[in-house]
Protein backbone atom coordinates (compact mmCIF):
# COMPACT_ATOMS: atom_id res chain seq x y z
CA UNK A 1 0.00 0.00 0.00
CA UNK A 2 2.84 2.54 -0.92
CA UNK A 3 -0.37 5.31 -2.00
CA UNK A 4 -3.40 5.05 -0.56
CA UNK A 5 -6.53 7.33 0.29
CA UNK A 6 -5.10 7.73 3.99
CA UNK A 7 -2.37 9.82 2.77
CA UNK A 8 -3.45 11.39 -0.37
CA UNK A 9 -2.37 8.66 -2.94
CA UNK A 10 1.43 9.74 -2.29
CA UNK A 11 3.94 7.77 -3.08
CA UNK A 12 6.77 9.06 -0.93
CA UNK A 13 10.17 7.03 0.11
CA UNK A 14 12.04 7.68 2.90
CA UNK A 15 11.98 11.32 4.70
CA UNK A 16 14.09 12.44 7.68
CA UNK A 17 12.39 15.46 10.28
CA UNK A 18 13.64 18.61 9.46
CA UNK A 19 15.86 19.88 12.45
CA UNK A 20 17.35 23.45 13.25
CA UNK A 21 21.29 21.86 13.35
CA UNK A 22 20.85 20.66 9.41
CA UNK A 23 19.19 24.15 7.96
CA UNK A 24 22.36 25.53 7.23
CA UNK A 25 23.56 22.13 5.43
CA UNK A 26 20.17 21.49 3.46
CA UNK A 27 20.18 25.47 2.30
CA UNK A 28 23.79 25.27 1.21
CA UNK A 29 24.43 21.81 -0.23
CA UNK A 30 20.62 20.90 -1.32
CA UNK A 31 21.21 17.68 -0.69
CA UNK A 32 18.67 15.00 -2.53
CA UNK A 33 16.06 13.53 0.11
CA UNK A 34 12.96 12.03 -0.61
CA UNK A 35 11.12 14.17 1.76
CA UNK A 36 10.92 16.39 4.78
CA UNK A 37 8.71 16.03 7.98
CA UNK A 38 8.03 18.87 9.92
CA UNK A 39 6.62 19.34 13.34
CA UNK A 40 3.37 21.82 12.66
CA UNK A 41 3.35 23.66 15.50
CA UNK A 42 7.48 25.19 14.71
CA UNK A 43 5.52 26.84 11.78
CA UNK A 44 2.34 27.56 13.19
CA UNK A 45 3.82 31.40 13.64
CA UNK A 46 2.44 34.85 12.21
CA UNK A 47 6.49 35.62 10.65
CA UNK A 48 10.14 35.90 10.84
CA UNK A 49 12.39 33.22 10.22
CA UNK A 50 10.67 30.24 10.29
CA UNK A 51 8.26 30.64 7.83
CA UNK A 52 10.93 32.36 5.58
CA UNK A 53 13.07 28.90 5.97
CA UNK A 54 10.29 27.12 5.13
CA UNK A 55 8.66 28.58 2.25
CA UNK A 56 13.00 28.15 0.88
CA UNK A 57 12.31 24.08 2.02
CA UNK A 58 9.19 24.05 0.07
CA UNK A 59 10.68 25.77 -2.89
CA UNK A 60 12.93 22.27 -3.47
CA UNK A 61 11.55 19.61 -1.23
CA UNK A 62 8.36 17.59 -0.33
CA UNK A 63 7.29 18.13 3.35
CA UNK A 64 4.60 16.22 4.95
CA UNK A 65 2.92 18.03 8.67
CA UNK A 66 3.29 16.50 12.11
CA UNK A 67 1.45 17.74 15.07
CA UNK A 68 2.26 17.01 18.63
CA UNK A 69 -0.32 18.85 19.99
CA UNK A 70 -3.42 18.55 18.51
CA UNK A 71 -4.53 15.92 21.03
CA UNK A 72 -7.35 14.11 19.25
CA UNK A 73 -7.88 11.90 22.67
CA UNK A 74 -8.47 15.20 25.27
CA UNK A 75 -12.00 15.29 26.05
CA UNK A 76 -11.45 19.12 25.21
CA UNK A 77 -13.47 20.07 21.84
CA UNK A 78 -10.32 21.57 19.50
CA UNK A 79 -9.37 24.95 19.77
CA UNK A 80 -10.50 26.77 16.90
CA UNK A 81 -7.33 29.20 16.78
CA UNK A 82 -5.38 26.22 16.84
CA UNK A 83 -7.04 24.60 14.03
CA UNK A 84 -7.36 28.11 12.09
CA UNK A 85 -3.65 28.30 12.08
CA UNK A 86 -3.21 24.79 11.48
CA UNK A 87 -5.10 24.74 8.19
CA UNK A 88 -3.12 27.92 7.43
CA UNK A 89 0.55 25.86 7.49
CA UNK A 90 -1.36 22.77 5.42
CA UNK A 91 -2.55 25.26 2.20
CA UNK A 92 1.02 27.03 2.66
CA UNK A 93 2.69 23.29 2.71
CA UNK A 94 0.37 21.46 0.40
CA UNK A 95 1.03 18.04 3.12
CA UNK A 96 -0.38 15.40 0.99
CA UNK A 97 -1.82 13.94 4.70
CA UNK A 98 -1.34 14.84 8.19
CA UNK A 99 -0.48 13.25 11.36
CA UNK A 100 -0.52 13.63 15.07
CA UNK A 101 -0.91 11.40 18.25
CA UNK A 102 -3.30 8.81 19.95
CA UNK A 103 -2.94 10.52 22.50
CA UNK A 104 -4.27 13.42 24.83
CA UNK A 105 -2.29 16.23 26.89
CA UNK A 106 -4.51 19.38 27.31
CA UNK A 107 -7.51 19.62 29.94
CA UNK A 108 -9.63 22.43 30.35
CA UNK A 109 -7.11 24.26 28.26
CA UNK A 110 -4.14 23.95 30.50
CA UNK A 111 -1.32 21.86 28.43
CA UNK A 112 0.85 19.53 30.13
CA UNK A 113 3.07 19.32 26.43
CA UNK A 114 3.27 15.49 26.56
CA UNK A 115 1.74 12.59 24.74
CA UNK A 116 -0.19 11.33 27.20
CA UNK A 117 -1.62 7.58 26.80
CA UNK A 118 -5.35 6.96 26.48
CA UNK A 119 -7.40 4.89 28.67
CA UNK A 120 -8.47 2.34 26.35
CA UNK A 121 -12.36 2.38 26.16
CA UNK A 122 -15.26 2.31 23.62
CA UNK A 123 -16.45 6.01 24.98
CA UNK A 124 -12.95 7.05 24.98
CA UNK A 125 -12.43 5.60 21.22
CA UNK A 126 -15.80 7.34 20.18
CA UNK A 127 -15.06 10.64 21.80
CA UNK A 128 -11.60 10.33 20.16
CA UNK A 129 -12.75 9.58 16.54
CA UNK A 130 -15.06 12.05 16.76
CA UNK A 131 -12.55 14.74 17.18
CA UNK A 132 -10.78 13.35 14.40
CA UNK A 133 -13.65 13.57 11.84
CA UNK A 134 -14.31 17.04 12.60
CA UNK A 135 -10.73 17.81 12.52
CA UNK A 136 -10.36 16.57 9.42
CA UNK A 137 -13.74 18.15 7.79
CA UNK A 138 -12.11 21.03 8.88
CA UNK A 139 -8.36 20.94 7.43
CA UNK A 140 -9.92 19.27 4.28
CA UNK A 141 -6.54 16.59 4.30
CA UNK A 142 -6.09 12.80 5.21
CA UNK A 143 -5.03 12.57 8.93
CA UNK A 144 -3.39 9.47 9.91
CA UNK A 145 -2.77 8.95 13.48
CA UNK A 146 0.38 7.77 15.36
CA UNK A 147 0.67 5.07 18.36
CA UNK A 148 2.97 6.78 21.38
CA UNK A 149 5.14 5.13 23.27
CA UNK A 150 4.14 4.68 27.07
CA UNK A 151 5.10 4.18 30.41
CA UNK A 152 1.59 3.55 32.01
CA UNK A 153 -1.19 1.45 31.77
CA UNK A 154 -5.05 2.60 33.17
CA UNK A 155 -7.20 0.09 35.34
CA UNK A 156 -10.30 1.37 33.55
CA UNK A 157 -9.02 0.16 30.29
CA UNK A 158 -10.99 -2.13 28.52
CA UNK A 159 -8.89 -3.43 25.45
CA UNK A 160 -5.37 -3.40 24.25
CA UNK A 161 -3.44 -0.78 22.88
CA UNK A 162 -3.96 -2.09 19.00
CA UNK A 163 -7.37 -3.03 19.36
CA UNK A 164 -8.06 0.87 20.70
CA UNK A 165 -5.83 2.07 17.61
CA UNK A 166 -7.92 -0.24 15.58
CA UNK A 167 -11.29 1.05 16.42
CA UNK A 168 -10.62 4.45 16.57
CA UNK A 169 -9.48 4.77 13.17
CA UNK A 170 -11.96 2.39 11.97
CA UNK A 171 -14.49 4.95 13.71
CA UNK A 172 -12.95 7.97 12.00
CA UNK A 173 -12.04 6.56 8.96
CA UNK A 174 -8.72 7.83 9.09
CA UNK A 175 -5.10 6.18 8.35
CA UNK A 176 -2.75 4.99 10.90
CA UNK A 177 1.02 6.50 11.43
CA UNK A 178 2.36 3.11 12.47
CA UNK A 179 5.58 4.15 14.79
CA UNK A 180 7.42 1.00 15.02
CA UNK A 181 9.88 2.16 17.22
CA UNK A 182 7.00 3.27 19.87
CA UNK A 183 5.37 0.05 19.49
CA UNK A 184 8.32 -1.67 21.03
CA UNK A 185 9.04 0.67 23.52
CA UNK A 186 5.55 0.33 24.88
CA UNK A 187 5.99 -3.75 24.49
CA UNK A 188 9.05 -3.30 26.74
CA UNK A 189 7.26 -1.43 29.01
CA UNK A 190 4.02 -3.23 29.02
CA UNK A 191 4.61 -6.75 28.66
CA UNK A 192 2.86 -7.35 24.90
CA UNK A 193 4.47 -9.01 22.16
CA UNK A 194 5.33 -6.01 19.58
CA UNK A 195 4.26 -8.92 16.38
CA UNK A 196 0.65 -8.75 18.66
CA UNK A 197 0.41 -5.57 17.61
CA UNK A 198 1.56 -5.40 14.14
CA UNK A 199 0.19 -8.47 13.14
CA UNK A 200 -3.72 -7.13 14.71
CA UNK A 201 -4.23 -3.50 13.51
CA UNK A 202 -5.56 -2.81 9.90
CA UNK A 203 -2.87 -2.95 7.28
CA UNK A 204 -4.68 -1.16 4.99
CA UNK A 205 -5.13 2.04 6.58
CA UNK A 206 -1.26 2.32 7.61
CA UNK A 207 -0.22 5.65 5.28
CA UNK A 208 3.51 6.42 6.96
CA UNK A 209 5.67 4.37 9.36
CA UNK A 210 8.26 6.19 11.78
CA UNK A 211 11.27 4.60 12.89
CA UNK A 212 13.56 6.16 15.50
CA UNK A 213 16.11 5.25 18.27
CA UNK A 214 15.28 4.86 21.98
CA UNK A 215 17.03 4.17 25.62
CA UNK A 216 17.08 1.44 27.92
CA UNK A 217 17.24 1.91 31.60
CA UNK A 218 17.17 -0.45 34.32
CA UNK A 219 13.14 -0.24 34.81
CA UNK A 220 11.76 0.68 31.75
CA UNK A 221 12.69 1.81 28.06
CA UNK A 222 12.17 5.73 27.29
CA UNK A 223 11.70 6.69 23.30
CA UNK A 224 14.33 9.11 23.18
CA UNK A 225 14.93 9.86 19.70
CA UNK A 226 18.73 10.14 20.74
CA UNK A 227 20.19 7.13 19.18
CA UNK A 228 20.48 5.12 15.88
CA UNK A 229 17.63 2.76 15.27
CA UNK A 230 18.39 -0.65 17.67
CA UNK A 231 18.30 -4.22 15.87
CA UNK A 232 14.92 -4.97 17.23
CA UNK A 233 13.14 -1.93 15.98
CA UNK A 234 14.33 -3.14 12.52
CA UNK A 235 12.93 -6.31 12.70
CA UNK A 236 9.81 -5.19 13.63
CA UNK A 237 9.95 -2.91 10.44
CA UNK A 238 10.37 -5.35 8.54
CA UNK A 239 7.93 -7.36 9.36
CA UNK A 240 5.63 -4.30 9.44
CA UNK A 241 6.85 -3.36 5.30
CA UNK A 242 5.79 -7.17 4.92
CA UNK A 243 2.22 -6.57 5.97
CA UNK A 244 1.36 -3.27 5.25
CA UNK A 245 3.63 -2.88 1.74
CA UNK A 246 6.28 -0.19 0.78
CA UNK A 247 5.00 2.64 2.82
CA UNK A 248 6.36 6.27 3.38
CA UNK A 249 8.83 6.00 6.32
CA UNK A 250 10.31 8.81 8.69
CA UNK A 251 12.97 8.32 10.71
CA UNK A 252 12.92 10.63 14.12
CA UNK A 253 15.92 11.79 15.50
CA UNK A 254 15.38 14.50 17.62
CA UNK A 255 18.26 15.00 20.46
CA UNK A 256 21.87 14.70 20.27
CA UNK A 257 21.11 15.36 16.61
CA UNK A 258 24.14 14.43 14.94
CA UNK A 259 25.59 15.63 11.27
CA UNK A 260 22.83 15.49 8.80
CA UNK A 261 24.15 12.74 6.19
CA UNK A 262 24.58 10.63 9.17
CA UNK A 263 20.80 11.18 10.34
CA UNK A 264 20.23 10.17 6.41
CA UNK A 265 22.22 7.38 6.00
CA UNK A 266 20.33 6.06 9.04
CA UNK A 267 16.92 6.69 7.32
CA UNK A 268 18.41 4.87 4.17
CA UNK A 269 18.99 1.84 6.29
CA UNK A 270 15.10 1.37 5.83
CA UNK A 271 15.81 0.26 2.19
CA UNK A 272 17.70 -3.08 3.08
CA UNK A 273 14.10 -4.09 4.39
CA UNK A 274 12.21 -2.36 1.57
CA UNK A 275 14.12 -4.58 -0.37
CA UNK A 276 13.41 -7.91 1.36
CA UNK A 277 9.95 -6.97 1.77
CA UNK A 278 10.14 -7.02 -2.21
CA UNK A 279 11.35 -9.86 -2.77
CA UNK A 280 9.41 -11.19 -0.08
CA UNK A 281 6.51 -10.46 -2.56
CA UNK A 282 7.59 -11.75 -5.66
CA UNK B 1 -7.40 23.61 35.23
CA UNK B 2 -10.51 22.52 37.08
CA UNK B 3 -10.34 20.52 40.64
CA UNK B 4 -9.56 16.87 39.90
CA UNK B 5 -11.74 14.42 41.20
CA UNK B 6 -11.66 13.36 44.48
CA UNK B 7 -11.40 9.68 42.89
CA UNK B 8 -10.26 8.23 39.06
CA UNK B 9 -13.16 7.52 37.46
CA UNK B 10 -12.66 3.58 37.82
CA UNK B 11 -14.74 3.08 34.74
CA UNK B 12 -14.52 5.50 31.55
CA UNK B 13 -18.32 5.24 29.82
CA UNK B 14 -18.65 8.85 28.49
CA UNK B 15 -17.32 11.97 27.65
CA UNK B 16 -17.37 13.40 31.27
CA UNK B 17 -15.56 10.02 32.75
CA UNK B 18 -12.71 10.71 30.02
CA UNK B 19 -12.92 14.77 31.27
CA UNK B 20 -12.48 13.52 34.97
CA UNK B 21 -9.65 11.09 34.31
CA UNK B 22 -8.29 13.90 32.37
CA UNK B 23 -8.37 16.01 35.20
CA UNK B 24 -6.97 13.74 37.93
CA UNK B 25 -3.81 12.75 35.98
CA UNK B 26 -2.95 16.11 34.20
CA UNK B 27 -3.21 17.38 38.71
CA UNK B 28 -0.81 14.55 39.41
CA UNK B 29 1.55 14.99 36.90
CA UNK B 30 1.68 19.00 36.99
CA UNK B 31 2.22 19.14 41.04
CA UNK B 32 5.33 20.81 41.55
CA UNK B 33 8.26 17.83 42.08
CA UNK B 34 9.81 17.51 45.30
CA UNK B 35 13.25 19.14 46.72
CA UNK B 36 14.92 15.67 44.81
CA UNK B 37 13.01 15.86 42.01
CA UNK B 38 10.00 13.21 43.26
CA UNK B 39 6.35 13.03 42.94
CA UNK B 40 5.11 15.17 45.99
CA UNK B 41 4.37 11.74 48.68
CA UNK B 42 0.89 13.21 49.33
CA UNK B 43 -2.11 13.93 47.48
CA UNK B 44 -4.01 17.37 47.69
CA UNK B 45 -6.38 15.83 50.13
CA UNK B 46 -3.21 14.22 52.27
CA UNK B 47 -3.86 11.27 50.99
CA UNK B 48 -0.91 9.08 50.49
CA UNK B 49 0.09 9.46 46.81
CA UNK B 50 1.02 5.76 46.43
CA UNK B 51 -2.49 4.82 47.04
CA UNK B 52 -4.05 7.42 44.99
CA UNK B 53 -2.11 6.43 41.76
CA UNK B 54 -2.63 2.73 42.49
CA UNK B 55 -6.34 3.82 41.66
CA UNK B 56 -5.81 4.22 38.11
CA UNK B 57 -2.56 3.55 37.31
CA UNK B 58 -1.60 -0.16 37.34
CA UNK B 59 1.69 -1.28 38.15
CA UNK B 60 4.30 -3.62 36.15
CA UNK B 61 6.95 -6.38 37.73
CA UNK B 62 8.95 -3.79 38.13
CA UNK B 63 7.15 -0.24 38.58
CA UNK B 64 4.66 0.52 40.74
CA UNK B 65 1.72 2.87 40.08
CA UNK B 66 3.26 5.80 42.42
CA UNK B 67 7.09 4.73 39.95
CA UNK B 68 5.07 5.33 36.38
CA UNK B 69 3.13 8.38 37.21
CA UNK B 70 6.06 9.80 38.77
CA UNK B 71 8.29 9.35 35.13
CA UNK B 72 5.32 11.49 33.67
CA UNK B 73 5.20 14.14 36.58
CA UNK B 74 9.17 14.29 36.28
CA UNK B 75 8.84 14.59 32.39
CA UNK B 76 6.66 17.23 32.48
CA UNK B 77 9.02 19.58 34.84
CA UNK B 78 12.17 18.65 32.69
CA UNK B 79 10.29 19.47 29.35
CA UNK B 80 8.85 22.88 30.81
CA UNK B 81 12.36 23.92 33.06
CA UNK B 82 14.20 23.54 29.53
CA UNK B 83 11.68 25.00 27.69
CA UNK B 84 12.47 27.98 30.12
CA UNK B 85 15.96 28.02 30.10
CA UNK B 86 16.02 27.65 26.53
CA UNK B 87 14.19 31.23 25.87
CA UNK B 88 15.91 33.02 29.30
CA UNK B 89 19.62 32.43 29.83
CA UNK B 90 20.09 35.76 30.51
CA UNK B 91 17.82 35.53 33.60
CA UNK B 92 19.14 32.34 34.93
CA UNK B 93 22.81 33.48 34.74
CA UNK B 94 21.40 36.72 36.59
CA UNK B 95 19.79 34.53 39.78
CA UNK B 96 21.91 31.19 39.39
CA UNK B 97 20.62 28.04 39.31
CA UNK B 98 19.02 27.85 42.64
CA UNK B 99 17.05 31.23 42.15
CA UNK B 100 16.01 30.12 38.74
CA UNK B 101 14.75 26.87 39.44
CA UNK B 102 12.80 28.06 42.68
CA UNK B 103 10.74 31.14 40.43
CA UNK B 104 10.62 28.97 37.07
CA UNK B 105 8.77 26.30 39.13
CA UNK B 106 6.64 28.42 41.81
CA UNK B 107 5.77 30.36 37.64
CA UNK B 108 4.87 27.31 36.46
CA UNK B 109 2.69 26.20 39.37
CA UNK B 110 0.95 29.47 39.12
CA UNK B 111 0.89 30.04 35.39
CA UNK B 112 0.68 26.26 33.82
CA UNK B 113 0.95 26.47 29.91
CA UNK B 114 -2.87 27.48 28.35
CA UNK B 115 -1.14 27.56 24.93
CA UNK B 116 -0.30 24.82 22.24
CA UNK B 117 2.73 25.78 22.03
CA UNK B 118 5.66 26.21 24.42
CA UNK B 119 6.86 29.80 22.88
CA UNK B 120 4.54 31.35 24.71
CA UNK B 121 5.50 29.69 28.04
CA UNK B 122 7.40 33.37 29.55
CA UNK B 123 4.61 35.18 28.08
CA UNK B 124 3.47 36.31 32.25
CA UNK B 125 7.35 35.56 33.67
CA UNK B 126 7.84 39.77 33.97
CA UNK B 127 4.64 40.20 35.52
CA UNK B 128 5.03 37.13 38.17
CA UNK B 129 8.54 38.39 39.10
CA UNK B 130 6.84 41.69 40.41
CA UNK B 131 4.24 40.21 41.96
CA UNK B 132 6.48 37.72 44.15
CA UNK B 133 9.52 39.72 44.37
CA UNK B 134 10.45 37.34 47.36
CA UNK B 135 11.43 34.58 44.69
CA UNK B 136 14.29 36.69 43.09
CA UNK B 137 14.93 39.37 45.77
CA UNK B 138 17.59 40.63 46.18
CA UNK B 139 17.49 41.22 42.36
CA UNK B 140 13.88 41.49 41.43
CA UNK B 141 14.25 44.87 39.41
CA UNK B 142 17.01 43.37 37.17
CA UNK B 143 15.26 40.26 37.20
CA UNK B 144 11.60 42.22 35.36
CA UNK B 145 14.04 43.52 33.16
CA UNK B 146 15.77 40.92 31.65
CA UNK B 147 12.45 38.78 31.61
CA UNK B 148 10.64 41.79 29.45
CA UNK B 149 13.82 41.99 27.44
CA UNK B 150 13.70 38.28 26.68
CA UNK B 151 10.48 38.08 26.04
CA UNK B 152 10.70 41.11 23.41
CA UNK B 153 13.34 38.65 21.73
CA UNK B 154 10.48 35.55 21.20
CA UNK B 155 8.32 38.23 20.01
CA UNK B 156 11.12 39.67 17.52
CA UNK B 157 11.91 36.20 16.38
CA UNK B 158 8.21 35.46 14.90
CA UNK B 159 6.04 37.46 15.58
CA UNK B 160 4.22 38.93 12.72
CA UNK B 161 4.72 41.62 10.31
CA UNK B 162 2.89 44.32 8.05
CA UNK B 163 3.49 45.69 4.85
CA UNK B 164 6.12 48.21 5.13
CA UNK B 165 4.74 52.25 4.81
CA UNK B 166 5.58 53.67 1.97
CA UNK B 167 7.70 56.92 1.56
CA UNK B 168 5.49 58.06 -0.45
CA UNK B 169 2.75 57.82 1.72
CA UNK B 170 4.14 59.89 4.31
CA UNK B 171 4.97 62.91 1.74
CA UNK B 172 1.27 62.71 0.80
CA UNK B 173 -0.46 63.25 4.60
CA UNK B 174 0.66 66.17 6.64
CA UNK B 175 2.23 65.32 9.74
CA UNK B 176 -0.93 66.74 11.86
CA UNK B 177 -2.98 63.75 10.73
CA UNK B 178 -0.55 61.62 9.75
CA UNK B 179 -0.15 58.28 12.22
CA UNK B 180 2.01 55.41 11.48
CA UNK B 181 1.87 52.42 13.37
CA UNK B 182 5.00 50.47 14.68
CA UNK B 183 5.51 47.11 12.94
CA UNK B 184 4.18 44.23 15.14
CA UNK B 185 7.58 42.29 16.50
CA UNK B 186 9.21 45.57 17.12
CA UNK B 187 9.28 46.04 21.52
CA UNK B 188 10.63 49.18 22.62
CA UNK B 189 11.47 49.07 25.85
CA UNK B 190 12.62 51.55 28.43
CA UNK B 191 15.33 49.91 31.09
CA UNK B 192 16.96 50.71 34.14
CA UNK B 193 20.04 48.45 33.26
CA UNK B 194 21.93 47.90 30.17
CA UNK B 195 20.34 44.78 29.40
CA UNK B 196 21.39 44.42 25.95
CA UNK B 197 24.65 44.26 26.70
CA UNK B 198 24.51 41.69 29.65
CA UNK B 199 22.08 39.56 27.32
CA UNK B 200 24.70 39.93 24.75
CA UNK B 201 27.43 39.06 27.33
CA UNK B 202 25.66 36.17 28.70
CA UNK B 203 24.98 34.41 24.85
CA UNK B 204 28.62 34.97 24.26
CA UNK B 205 29.94 33.08 27.50
CA UNK B 206 27.26 30.14 26.97
CA UNK B 207 28.91 30.18 23.35
CA UNK B 208 32.54 29.92 24.66
CA UNK B 209 31.30 27.40 27.10
CA UNK B 210 29.69 25.01 24.49
CA UNK B 211 32.74 25.50 22.52
CA UNK B 212 35.04 24.57 25.49
CA UNK B 213 33.27 21.80 26.41
CA UNK B 214 35.75 19.00 24.76
CA UNK B 215 38.81 20.80 25.28
CA UNK B 216 41.05 19.54 28.25
CA UNK B 217 41.45 21.77 31.45
CA UNK B 218 36.98 22.41 29.96
CA UNK B 219 36.34 22.80 33.70
CA UNK B 220 38.67 25.55 34.48
CA UNK B 221 36.89 26.99 31.21
CA UNK B 222 33.73 26.22 32.95
CA UNK B 223 34.44 28.22 36.13
CA UNK B 224 35.53 31.00 33.97
CA UNK B 225 32.79 31.94 32.35
CA UNK B 226 30.72 31.05 35.32
CA UNK B 227 29.32 34.26 35.66
CA UNK B 228 28.77 37.30 33.06
CA UNK B 229 28.77 40.67 35.60
CA UNK B 230 25.86 42.04 36.90
CA UNK B 231 24.95 45.11 34.70
CA UNK B 232 25.16 48.53 36.48
CA UNK B 233 21.96 50.48 36.71
CA UNK B 234 22.04 52.91 33.99
CA UNK B 235 18.93 54.36 32.33
CA UNK B 236 19.09 52.22 28.69
CA UNK B 237 16.49 52.46 25.94
CA UNK B 238 16.27 49.81 23.22
CA UNK B 239 14.30 48.28 20.73
CA UNK B 240 14.26 44.48 20.35
CA UNK B 241 13.63 44.18 16.28
CA UNK B 242 14.83 41.68 13.54
CA UNK B 243 15.68 42.58 10.22
CA UNK B 244 15.87 40.37 7.19
CA UNK B 245 14.16 37.97 9.76
CA UNK B 246 17.43 38.28 12.48
CA UNK B 247 17.20 39.84 15.72
CA UNK B 248 18.59 42.73 16.51
CA UNK B 249 18.73 45.07 19.69
CA UNK B 250 18.80 49.27 18.81
CA UNK B 251 20.05 51.54 21.10
CA UNK B 252 17.82 54.64 20.73
CA UNK B 253 18.37 57.92 21.80
CA UNK B 254 15.91 58.86 24.80
CA UNK B 255 13.85 61.39 22.68
CA UNK B 256 14.30 58.82 19.45
CA UNK B 257 12.37 56.72 21.91
CA UNK B 258 9.40 59.15 23.21
CA UNK B 259 9.11 59.82 19.13
CA UNK B 260 8.83 56.13 18.74
CA UNK B 261 6.57 55.44 22.18
CA UNK B 262 4.62 57.91 20.98
CA UNK B 263 4.09 56.95 17.31
CA UNK B 264 3.21 53.42 18.75
CA UNK B 265 0.64 55.06 21.14
CA UNK B 266 -1.39 56.43 18.04
CA UNK B 267 0.02 59.99 18.31
CA UNK B 268 0.20 62.10 15.39
CA UNK B 269 3.76 62.62 13.18
CA UNK B 270 3.73 66.12 14.43
CA UNK B 271 2.39 65.27 18.33
CA UNK B 272 5.00 62.52 18.35
CA UNK B 273 7.96 64.66 17.17
CA UNK B 274 6.81 67.33 20.05
CA UNK B 275 7.31 64.48 22.78
CA UNK B 276 10.73 64.06 21.63
CA UNK B 277 10.98 67.58 23.10
CA UNK B 278 12.70 70.60 22.71
CA UNK B 279 16.11 69.92 21.89
CA UNK B 280 15.24 67.64 19.18
CA UNK B 281 16.58 68.98 16.02
CA UNK B 282 15.54 68.12 12.52
CA UNK B 283 18.45 66.72 11.59
CA UNK B 284 18.49 64.27 14.02
CA UNK B 285 14.33 63.74 13.38
CA UNK B 286 15.60 63.72 9.16
CA UNK B 287 18.27 60.73 10.47
CA UNK B 288 16.10 58.53 13.09
CA UNK B 289 13.10 58.58 10.66
CA UNK B 290 15.29 57.64 7.56
CA UNK B 291 16.86 54.68 9.61
CA UNK B 292 13.37 53.56 10.99
CA UNK B 293 12.35 53.65 7.21
CA UNK B 294 15.30 51.41 6.10
CA UNK B 295 14.43 48.88 8.61
CA UNK B 296 11.33 48.56 7.67
CA UNK B 297 9.76 49.57 11.05
CA UNK B 298 7.05 51.28 10.49
CA UNK B 299 3.23 49.62 8.72
CA UNK B 300 0.10 51.15 8.77
CA UNK B 301 -1.42 52.71 12.18
CA UNK B 302 -4.66 50.46 13.51
CA UNK B 303 -3.91 46.94 12.38
CA UNK B 304 -1.01 46.37 14.91
CA UNK B 305 -0.95 44.04 17.81
CA UNK B 306 1.97 45.50 19.76
CA UNK B 307 2.39 44.81 23.47
CA UNK B 308 2.95 48.11 25.97
CA UNK B 309 6.87 47.43 26.96
CA UNK B 310 7.88 50.59 28.84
Amino acid sequence: MPANRFNGHSDYGIGIGLRVPHYSHILSKKPVVDWFEIISENFMVEGGRPLQLLDTILEQYRVVQHGVSMYFGSADKPDRTHLKRLKGLVKRTKTPWLSDHLCWGSVDGTYTHDLLPMPYTFAAARRTAEKIRQIRDYLEVPICVENVSSYAEFHASEMTEWEFLTEVVELADCGILLDVNNIYVSSKNHGFNPYDYVNNVPHHRVGQMHIAGHTKFEKYILDTHDHPVLDPVWKLYAHATRLCGITATLLEWDDKIPSFDEVHGEALKANEFIDGAKKAAV
Amino acid sequence: MKRPPKHAPSRIASTDDLRAFQRMMASAITRPLTADDKLQPRWIDGRAMDKVAAEFIKPNDRLTSFERLQLYNRMYWFRLFDAIRDDCPGLLAALGERAFGRLTQAYLARHPSRSFTLRDLCSRLERFILEEPRLTAPRTALAAEIARFEWAQTVAFDGPARPVIAASHLARTPPSRLRIGLQPYITLLELRHPIDTYVIAVKRRDALRSEASNTPGAAAVHRAFRRAALPRPRRTHVAVHRHNNRLFYKRLDPAAFRILEALGSGSTLSRAIAAGGPRVTPAQVKAWFGSWMALGWFCAYGNKRRRAAS
